[in-house]
């Protein structure tokens, strides 16, 4: 396989994808949105629930889309929980630089942690969106926004 | 024996098209170092250099504003730009030159139509027919009509294959329709809709009938007063021919009664701040400086396909949609073709189970394939099949049985990635 296919389609990728964590409906969710990447049909639902001290407790998602959406949510889910609603903003900040090509410091890099695995996703500025888009729909649910939001 | 001669024919015919795709100098372009295989011919078709050629010539030598101008330059940007309107009309069999309306494309052609027949036909209670595998652009245009004078919108469902439920449509037909606007050939689905019989039941009614030949125009032989269809709108883009120029093509008497859709200069014959009166047709409806060039060079595009054999052309097309159609459905257990009409062109949608649409994008890309994926701009087709997107590949005059093998071939690599 080409070197940069390999870089975007990791093992860690591929395996979020196959079989996604946290992949269901939160009954007890306080936070929820819905997002979409029209372009491609995209479709994604997200459940917060967050406690008094503005923690994320809780965090799952549903919907369909391609492998990098999917894992991006899978792992997302993963690293968010636990974490208060303003690390989970720093750690989206630092995702969309990596995913859109901005340089980052090793501290930065760090503080990502797993995500990591996303950086292939520079090569490919068409997919960029795909990875992106559960962390805005996780910014629209904590912000609890009414409307759903698109990645256009 | 007879497969021995088919085969013939088929080289015969595969040293033709090693000819037309020197024609495309694009297709000598290596994509990821491999050499470029192109299945987006529905999106858009690569321009042969006679076009090309054409375009720069006409900017180089004759760059000039149309119409009115007394100096030679503008003489002859004219005298081009009407040439192309009488190759439009002979390449559909149009009667008049006045029914031959240079636009932006297919959706500007259908927004002129909602537009204006909209505002001359349409009133409170009156409906609009379409069916369930239009474009977006021939859906919404309609919706904006509906939601400004309160017309309604329905629908002709179509079945699991993706042809038109025909008795559907009779039924549909109402004494409030004022208008069926359908596709000719399903850009997601392939499926070639029946729209001269279409055309004769909505007419047994006085009903008027749009056809959207963005698919239809490229692979089969239009002839607007065979197919006596009221409106037949295409882009250039979709026959090897420039971006941003398109053709409206409408029967006089309608286009007639239609007011203008947009104002400004060359669609007036005389203006005082009092009263306007409006140019003749086609002008009426070509405000502003048009896609000079646009138009130019689809007038060239239109050459080059008139200088190829085009019945045999379209057969070509067809064997190699059917070879194509039967290499997808037994290669891969977890591939499944969305879009089994009887009647169908050479667009291959499919979903593999398990495996979006995108990897799948991706990955071909990375073995020089371009395809599209996603909804292609036919969301309700999408929501009718179940699937959020589809991978899809179009065919074009100049692909060939060795790529599609090819294709094929790589689909496999996806696997690997996913498997």
């Amino acid at each position: 396989m080409d070197q940069e296919l390999r870089e975007l389609y990791q093992q860690v990728i591929l395996d979020h994808n196959k079989t996604p964590r946290n992949f269901k409906k939160l009954e007890e969710a306080n936070h929820f949105a819905e997002g979409f990447n029209p372009l491609c049909g995209d479709h994604i639902d997200i459940y917060v629930l967050v406690d008094e001290n503005n923690m994320i407790k809780e965090v799952s998602f549903q919907g369909s889309g391609c492998a990098i959406s999917k894992s991006s949510a899978s792992l997302m889910t993963t690293i968010v929980k636990g974490k208060k609603i303003e690390e989970a903003e720093e750690i989206f900040d630092k995702f969309q630089k990596l995913v859109t090509g901005v340089e980052i410091s090793e501290a930065e890099m760090e503080q990502l942690g797993k995500l990591a695995i996303f950086q292939g996703v520079k090569e490919f500025p068409a997919r960029v969106k795909c990875a992106s888009l559960a962390w805005h729909t996780l910014n629209a649910a904590l912000k609890n926004e009414e409307q759903s939001i698109t990645t256009e | 024996m007879r497969r021995a001669t088919e085969s013939k024919d088929i080289m015969e015919t595969t040293l033709n098209i090693k000819k037309i795709r020197e024609d495309f100098p694009i297709l000598q372009t290596l994509v990821h170092n491999k050499p470029l295989v192109y299945f987006d011919n529905a999106a858009t078709t690569h321009k042969p250099k006679a076009v090309i050629d054409k375009v720069a010539e006409y900017y180089l030598e004759t760059n000039s504003n149309i119409h009115r101008g007394v100096h030679l330059l503008s003489q002859k940007a004219t005298s081009e730009y009407e040439a192309a309107r009488e190759k439009v009309l002979k390449f559909i069999n149009a009667k008049k030159l006045s029914e031959i309306i240079f636009t932006k494309g297919t959706t500007d052609s259908i927004n002129l139509v909602a537009s204006s027949f909209g505002r001359a036909f349409i009133k409170e209670g009156d409906e609009i027919l379409i069916s369930y595998m239009e474009h977006h652009s021939n859906i919404v245009p309609w919706q904006i009509l509906c939601e400004t004078t309160g017309a309604k919108l329905k629908v002709i469902p179509i079945n699991d294959d993706g042809e038109l439920i025909m008795e559907e449509y009779e039924k549909l037909l109402s004494p409030r329709t004022k208008l069926v606007s359908i596709v000719h050939i399903s850009n997601s689905l392939g499926t070639i809709n029946p729209v001269k019989k279409i055309a004769e039941i909505a007419h047994e009614k006085d009903i008027p009938v749009l056809i959207d030949g963005a698919q239809g125009i490229q692979h089969s032989k239009v002839d607007v007063q065979d197919l006596d269809c009221d409106f037949y709108v295409f882009s250039g883009h979709k026959l090897y021919g420039p971006t941003g120029v398109g053709v409206l093509y409408g029967k006089q008497r309608l286009l007639e009664q239609m007011p203008p859709y947009q104002g400004g200069g060359d669609m007036i014959s005389k203006v005082t701040f009092e009263k306007t009166k409006y140019n003749t047709l086609p002008y009426k409806f070509e405000a502003g400086t048009p896609n000079i060039v646009g138009v130019i060079g689809l007038g060239t595009a239109i050459d080059y396909m008139n200088g190829l054999d085009t019945e045999n052309l379209f057969n070509y097309e067809h064997e190699l949609s059917e070879y194509a159609h039967e290499k997808f459905r037994n290669s891969f257990p977890g591939l499944t073709i969305i879009g089994n009409a009887k009647e169908k062109t050479g667009i291959i949608s499919f979903i593999l189970e398990g495996i979006h649409p995108h990897d799948i994008g991706t990955i071909l890309d990375f073995e020089g394939i371009a395809i599209r994926t996603g909804h292609h701009c036919t969301q309700p087709v999408m929501d009718r099949f179940g699937v959020p997107a589809t991978a899809r590949l179009s065919l074009g005059i100049y692909n060939t049985r060795e790529e599609i093998d090819y294709a094929v071939n790589s689909i496999k690599k996806v696997y690997e990635v996913f498997g």
